[in-house]
């Protein structure tokens, strides 16, 4: 176990060192230029000029890229041309959003989509299965915007339950406790994890409808075990696997749906300062912001890849 | 044992929901505290570095000025107490008011308002002008600085209560040491609010406090003259970047006031209870067309004048505004509502006249080559207007090349000079606030230098030699005539099109009033919440 961890986390290197070839490749040929953007519309062509002589920009693409690898290597993501400061504090700042979004809107997922999954399965054809089946059609259909407004219709503003947008701590000196932090997100979770949970649940629910099915189901049953134990410790353990894939697919798709939902609730996480950094072609954040999608991409896959020796014992051996 | 493990768990979690402490402080009472939506997101602070509006807003609300514009589009003193110039007009000498303080406790001295007037003019279109003319700056007290000019000049009052970006803000000395292509690190000024830099979140939530210590004029608001009296502890600027989310928000009443919602929602807004309409920039934007005067077809002043002929102006605000009270036409290339406004424009009607902009462009011998057009899909405020020229100008014989693109990516073609093969342009559009484009000296488009002007690169040395006939033009019935006369130029050149006014009006919560008008900049003070 330890030998493929090690081995899968090497593995980890090239990859990140592609992907930072590729990134920083693709945004200098992509069209626009960063010092357009900051000079400014009364700006002439020698005032663009000479910030792109100040910001490096008129260096020879390879060297730039092997500067910044040189800081990258020593922890360094750079400095954001546009907001003036280094790009590891700005994502700092806008870590804990994003992580309160993406972790609670996975969690909320597999607490409704597992169980729910798991009783349609065993009652295959009933009224819940036919309801999820439903449900699972307009989750994929619905766009993560419309799902979004139509929860801030209802809650937010016919019934004034819950805040429209916006974002508070859950720690440091701006927080105003749990709850507070709650509040602000329980519409964004909700919005969020529609998709998941129709996701998670039809695999659910085939994966154990598939596993009710196997001899030692009907063995457990035989020895007189309960209905709940049959599903819970026989079928739904043995169709943990194909879970826990889509699971951690679903982690790595959050990273486009987080863009969406934070634009629409205002929430100040990664998503918004990707966009804001790509429309302002703010090249170090950019930079920084994908690789640490990617290594987030790649140490998730490392996550499922090594809980699938936890969950079934047939693969450690 | 597992299921006891699940339950302490849930018995913490909830108990943590609900006992958690807020370190947060609430001692605000609610009406001391301000929620204001900007137009944009506010990321870069340095409002000499930048001439982004919001970053210029952010600059009054910590900033002073030595002179303001009051609501007549007069200039008036604000952080200076008097003013005089020697008889030859070469040497003027502005006194500050005492009792001025930059937010770290320091007073404000002439060395600071040197500093910063210096720092202003390197980045400034309309400072390098006023500085064109400045030999010295003479700091021979504290509280006093004199300007010492080469030749007199008519536009050092213009100048130095210039309304709108980039601004002549004082800041202390040691921060505006810093040269005009770096951004500043500290944000200090001596203006009506303290900027708290330790909450500040690019992309959130900009805070500001009311500054106790600010000494406001005597005189009455007027414009962004006269006093400046803070009725807010705290003001908070939420960063909201979905119209329709902004739109939720101030009808929840999570925000008081949203700078410049969407047209869209004018109608809607207007008859929703709760908030209501106000409008601090009267005198609004102006639309434009602009050609690339270096590549054929545009580089022949009559297929120029064909494309003026062709466009009308109706069409482009409907379409990209809708809201007919919102809207204006105005043949003047300098907004109507202000000083240099003339309408008397022989050469130019602002209705599309097609079949004669057909015949001209026969006439000019037009080889039918597509016109690269080039339309900003990410930026709503001008994103319609390419496809009104498109139609119009197809149909007076023109051809199109309509290349769709996001505003960054359009910003860094059109500084491009190369021609339209290679990557080039041939036209692009943008839409400017009143007290940009109200003076001959501050309007980009009138910067006719060639290669070294602004995009589109006129080469027109009469409007340059007008421009410096203004700067020392010392009465204003003979400025005006100098600013017409520019205009007569700019349509007989074909320089750029005008397409129109409009005004986008701020939407409030019933509770906040005392909205100032202003040259277009949303200021916090004057304002109150019941």
């Amino acid at each position: 176990m330890t030998t493929f961890l090690i081995r899968r986390l090497l593995a980890v290197l090239p990859v990140l060192l592609v992907v930072s070839l590729l990134v920083f490749f693709m945004l200098r040929l992509a069209p626009g230029d960063p010092a357009a953007v900051i000079a400014g519309n009364n700006a002439t062509s020698e005032d663009i000029a000479q910030i792109r002589e100040r910001m490096g920009l008129d260096q020879p693409i390879p060297m730039q890229y092997a500067r910044w690898l040189k800081q990258v290597v020593q922890g360094d993501l750079g400095y954001s041309y546009y907001l003036s400061k280094p790009v590891t504090a700005l994502v700092a700042q806008r870590l804990e959003p994003t992580l309160s979004l993406a972790l609670g809107t996975v969690l909320l997922a597999v607490c409704i989509a597992v169980p729910l999954g798991s009783l349609a399965a065993w009652r295959m054809g009933g009224w819940l299965d036919r309801g999820l089946s439903a449900f699972s059609v307009a989750g994929f259909s619905v766009p993560v915007f419309v799902i979004a407004y139509l929860l801030i219709y209802v809650f937010a503003m016919q019934l004034q339950w819950l805040p429209v947008q916006g974002y508070k701590p859950l720690g440091g000196p701006q927080s105003q406790g749990t709850w507070a932090w709650m509040r602000q997100l329980i519409l964004p979770w909700l919005t969020l994890s529609t998709v998941y949970v129709a996701l998670i649940a039809r695999i659910t629910r085939a994966s154990v409808s598939e596993a009710l099915q196997e001899d030692y189901i009907r063995t457990a049953r035989a020895k007189g075990l309960s209905e709940q134990t049959v599903l819970v410790r026989h079928a739904l353990a043995n169709a943990a696997v194909p879970i826990v894939t889509v699971v951690g697919i679903g982690v790595a798709l959050l990273i486009g749906g987080v863009v969406v939902t934070e634009t629409v609730f205002a929430i100040p996480g990664l998503g918004s300062l990707t966009v804001d950094a790509v429309l302002n072609r703010d090249f170090p954040v950019i930079q920084g912001l994908v690789l640490l999608f990617s290594l987030s991409y790649v140490l998730i896959n490392l996550l499922v890849d090594s809980s699938y020796v936890w969950l079934d014992p047939r693969i450690r051996h | 044992m597992r299921r006891d493990l699940l339950k302490y768990l849930s018995v913490v979690c909830f108990g943590w929901c609900l006992l958690s402490p807020s370190n947060a402080q609430t001692t605000v009472p609610a009406n001391k505290v301000f929620r204001f939506v900007p137009h944009a997101n506010l990321a870069v602070l340095d409002p000499i570095w930048t001439t982004a509006y919001v970053t210029r807003n952010h600059g009054y609300m910590i900033y002073d000025t030595l002179f303001s514009e009051d609501a007549k589009g007069k200039i008036q003193p604000q952080m200076v107490q008097s003013h005089s110039t020697s008889k030859d007009g070469k040497v003027w000498t502005f006194k500050l008011r005492s009792g001025l303080a930059f937010h770290d406790g320091k007073p404000v001295t002439s060395e600071d308002v040197a500093a910063s007037l210096k720092r202003w003019a390197s980045r400034d279109a309309m400072g390098g002008v006023l500085f064109n003319f400045v030999d010295k700056l003479e700091t021979p007290e504290a509280d006093t600085l004199r300007m010492v000019l080469k030749e007199p000049c008519a536009i050092v009052l213009e100048a130095l209560g210039k309304a709108s970006s980039n601004v002549p803000f004082i800041m202390p000395a040691r921060i505006a040491a810093t040269p005009g292509t770096e951004q500043i690190k500290e944000h200090i000024g001596s203006g009506p609010f303290v900027f708290k830099a330790e909450e500040f979140k690019p992309g959130s939530v900009a805070v500001y406090e009311r500054n106790t210590k600010y000494v406001p004029r005597s005189e009455p608001p007027s414009g962004l003259a006269g006093g400046r009296p803070v009725n807010f502890d705290r003001v908070e600027w939420v960063i909201i970047r979905d119209p329709q989310t902004q739109f939720n928000a101030i009808l929840a009443g999570e925000v008081d006031m949203v700078e410049q919602p969407s047209f869209e929602q004018y109608e809607t807004l207007k008859k929703t209870a709760g908030v209501k309409m106000d409008d601090f920039a009267p005198a609004g934007f102006q639309y434009i067309m602009r050609f690339n005067h270096l590549h054929p077809p545009f580089n022949n002043p009559k297929i120029r004048q064909a494309a003026m002929l062709a466009v009308g102006q109706q069409a482009f605000i409907n379409t990209q505004v809708g809201v007919p009270e919102l809207v204006r036409l105005c043949r003047s290339i300098y907004p109507c509502s202000s000083l240099y406004a003339d309408e008397n424009t022989p050469g130019f009607t602002g209705v599309a006249n097609p079949a004669k902009a057909r015949e001209l462009l026969k006439e000019a011998g037009y080889d039918g080559r597509p016109i690269v057009m080039m339309r900003p899909t990410d930026l709503s405020a001008i994103t319609k207007l390419p496809l009104v020229a498109k139609q119009q100008l197809e149909a007076a014989g023109f051809k199109v090349d309509l290349q769709q693109m996001d505003w960054a990516s359009l910003v860094a073609r059109r500084a491009k000079k190369e021609p339209p093969a290679q990557g080039g342009w041939n036209m692009f559009f943008t839409t400017w606030s009143a007290q940009d484009i109200d003076s001959p000296l501050s309007s980009a488009m009138l910067n006719a230098k060639g290669a070294a002007g602004w995009f589109g690169w006129q080469d027109e040395p009469r409007i340059e030699a007008l421009k410096a006939k203004f700067a020392r033009a010392q009465e204003v019935s003979e400025r005006k005539k100098i600013a017409s006369g520019i205009q007569a130029l700019v349509y007989e050149t074909a320089a750029y099109v005008p397409l129109g006014e409009y005004r986008n009006p701020t939407v409030m919560r019933n509770n906040v009033s005392g909205l100032l008008q202003t040259p277009g900049i949303p200021v916090m003070w004057g304002l109150a919440k019941r």
